[in-house]
């Protein structure tokens, strides 16, 4: 089973983004679980989601403590929260930001990687809505469920003109990611 | 028609598919008033009558008590009936609730499960729906979003048998389950249809025949009255039974009848729970049998009727049976399961400590690890008997204990 953290602010649509990866994981086969950190949802205020992703039926419903995988919507979250408390040494942290992973200077002997998703989000989306792009980079580096799913919930989640964009944006991080 | 429902299996909300659920039912009559961590379940059937893809009466009330009350009488006039409440929502509930069971009208609520105030808390444990354990309705506590979408039809087939005629809480952990993203078969109208029959009630309001339902009664009736409603709480429990299996032969899923076990045969150590929890039990009770622990796993499903029976047959060769409670009967110093499995094996030549842990209240998460330290403390009690009867697990203020 594989553990997915998900930290953003409210607002950056981190909730939304668990439950397009778990949508997308069972589209690849898997078994799969998303839910909230179940906090009083502001604007701005930190926020988390998980995902579980298994090729067998997932039963365990406790938070997430140690993830393989955590991704960062808002790299401003990184002084206010310890964003990769509990990684597993071999996970990796996706962190959104125009900075290099050695300038972020995480506590973590994980992987680090970074992605200006808010530059990708600006140019192909037209908006600082970040999620989607996440969820690309987070295919290309992990390989834990494909592009052409998380594109697939993407569109179906948002019709019309908005889901293409959206899936453009996923790709587009998907490619910068996987072949860095 | 506008909207569309879902169909097949695919990754949904737990509130999306126990409303979808509930459709499939064909309630006549839907009357429910939004509350944190239930909104989702309503708006989405809200959503649906909006679109007319289902035909049912939306009521729109002005509160819980309305919206329990709308169903009394649309129950009583014979239509089928759905809610959904939660925490202060269903303790608002609370008068009608007895007038529900008593006047036998089989109402099916769902119980999105969340703590009492004050303090002001929206999140999960058990405490609203074990309130009202004594109101003389049926009481199902459900595991997963799959096992909430079975019960549901599984709860009209148990509440409108004519021998129970009973109303049904189907609870589910707030949040937990209410807000996860997880696959789901989504029940086939055909499917429900070959398995539900046509509700028929026994009795109804009806002007040709005019009958009344909840009288005033003297001395002379009420007690019978109540103790033809406990006649009614022990007729279904076979009923419980009935309708899992005939939902089995049906959809091919199955959860246990009263309670489900899992590695309970020759286990030393017994871990006794309801809801989600279970489903982290089980993983922990796999990880724990690789490491040699002899530890099993009791599901409660149906806290009403308390399945005591089925408790005293899987418990007795144990060497200790561990109940974790998201509830606490305050002024007892622990959960309320904890004190009807010890009451209902009083009497009895079992002779198995007891141990409670009231544990998850208010949202606290439970990790593996809480668990963990449990079975430990279980291991214990195997060793040098039993040293406290009853704790409150992962007490984080540690200057307010004595």
């Amino acid at each position: 089973m594989k553990e997915i953290r998900i930290h953003g602010r409210g607002g950056q649509g981190s909730v939304t983004a668990a439950e397009l990866l778990a949508i997308a994981a069972f589209e690849d086969g898997l078994y799969s679980q998303a839910f909230p950190s179940f906090g009083v949802e502001r604007r701005g205020a930190p926020v988390m989601a998980f995902v579980r992703l298994s090729d067998q039926k997932i039963r365990l419903r406790s938070q997430v403590y140690d993830p393989d995988y955590v991704i960062v919507q808002d790299a401003t979250l990184i002084e206010a929260v310890n964003v990769a408390g509990g990684l597993k040494p071999d996970g990796m942290i996706i962190v959104n930001t125009e900075h290099k992973p050695e300038d972020l200077h995480l506590e973590t002997e994980a992987l680090v990687r970074t992605i200006d998703a808010t530059r990708i989000a600006l140019d192909i989306i037209g908006k600082p809505i970040m999620n989607t792009v996440m969820l690309g980079a987070f295919a290309g580096v992990s390989r834990e469920v494909t592009a052409d799913s998380i594109k697939h919930a993407v569109r179906d989640r948002f019709p019309g003109a908005a889901g293409e964009k959206n899936a453009d944006a996923v790709q587009h991080a998907y490619d910068r990611m996987v072949v860095s | 028609m506008t909207g569309k429902l879902k169909s097949g299996r695919q990754v949904v909300e737990g509130s999306y598919a126990v409303a979808h659920a509930a459709a499939m039912c064909r309630p006549d009559v839907i009357s429910a008033y939004p509350i944190t961590p239930q909104t989702h379940i309503v708006e989405d059937l809200s959503q649906f009558v909006a679109d007319g893809v289902i035909d049912s009466k939306y009521v729109n009330v002005e509160s819980e008590f309305s919206a329990l009350s709308a169903l009394v009488g649309a129950s009583a006039a014979g239509a089928r009936t759905y809610s959904a409440t939660t925490s202060q929502g269903l303790a608002l509930m609370h008068e009608v609730l007895f007038n529900a069971a008593g006047m036998r009208l089989p109402i099916v609520m769902t119980i999105v499960n969340r703590s009492m105030s004050a303090p002001i808390n929206i999140w999960n444990d058990h405490q609203d729906s074990m309130a009202e354990r004594d109101t003389g309705w049926i009481q199902l506590y459900i595991e997963d979003a799959q096992e909430l979408v079975d019960a549901t039809a599984q709860a009209y087939m148990i509440a409108e048998d004519p021998d129970v005629s009973l109303p049904v809480m189907v609870c589910m952990d707030g949040f937990i389950l209410s807000h996860v993203f997880e696959p789901v078969d989504l029940l086939d109208q055909k499917a429900v249809d070959e398995f539900l029959p046509q509700f028929l009630p026994v009795r109804v309001l009806d002007p040709e025949n005019p009958e009344s339902f909840g009288m005033f009664v003297d001395p002379e009736y009420y007690m019978d009255f109540r103790y033809l409603v406990e006649q009614a709480m022990d007729a279904s429990r076979s009923k419980i039974v009935d309708a899992a299996r005939k939902f089995e032969s049906i959809f091919g899923r199955y959860y246990g009848d009263l309670i489900d076990t899992y590695h309970t045969d020759g286990a030393e150590i017994i871990l006794v729970a309801m809801g989600s929890l279970v489903g982290t039990l089980r993983d922990v009770v796999d990880d724990l049998r690789e490491k040699g622990v002899s530890v099993g796993l009791l599901k409660i499903r149906a806290f009403r009727p308390f399945p005591i029976d089925e408790i005293k047959k899987v418990v007795a060769d144990a060497k200790v049976v561990v109940v974790l409670d998201k509830n606490i009967s305050l002024g007892t110093g622990e959960g309320a399961v904890t004190t009807e499995i010890k009451a209902g094996m009083y009497n009895s030549d079992i002779s198995v400590p007891v141990i409670g842990f009231v544990i998850g209240l208010g949202g606290r998460d439970i990790p593996v690890t809480t668990v963990q330290r449990i079975v430990e403390k279980a291991e214990n009690v195997i060793r040098n008997g039993i040293t406290a009867e009853s704790e409150f697990v992962d007490l984080k203020h540690s200057h307010i204990r004595v």
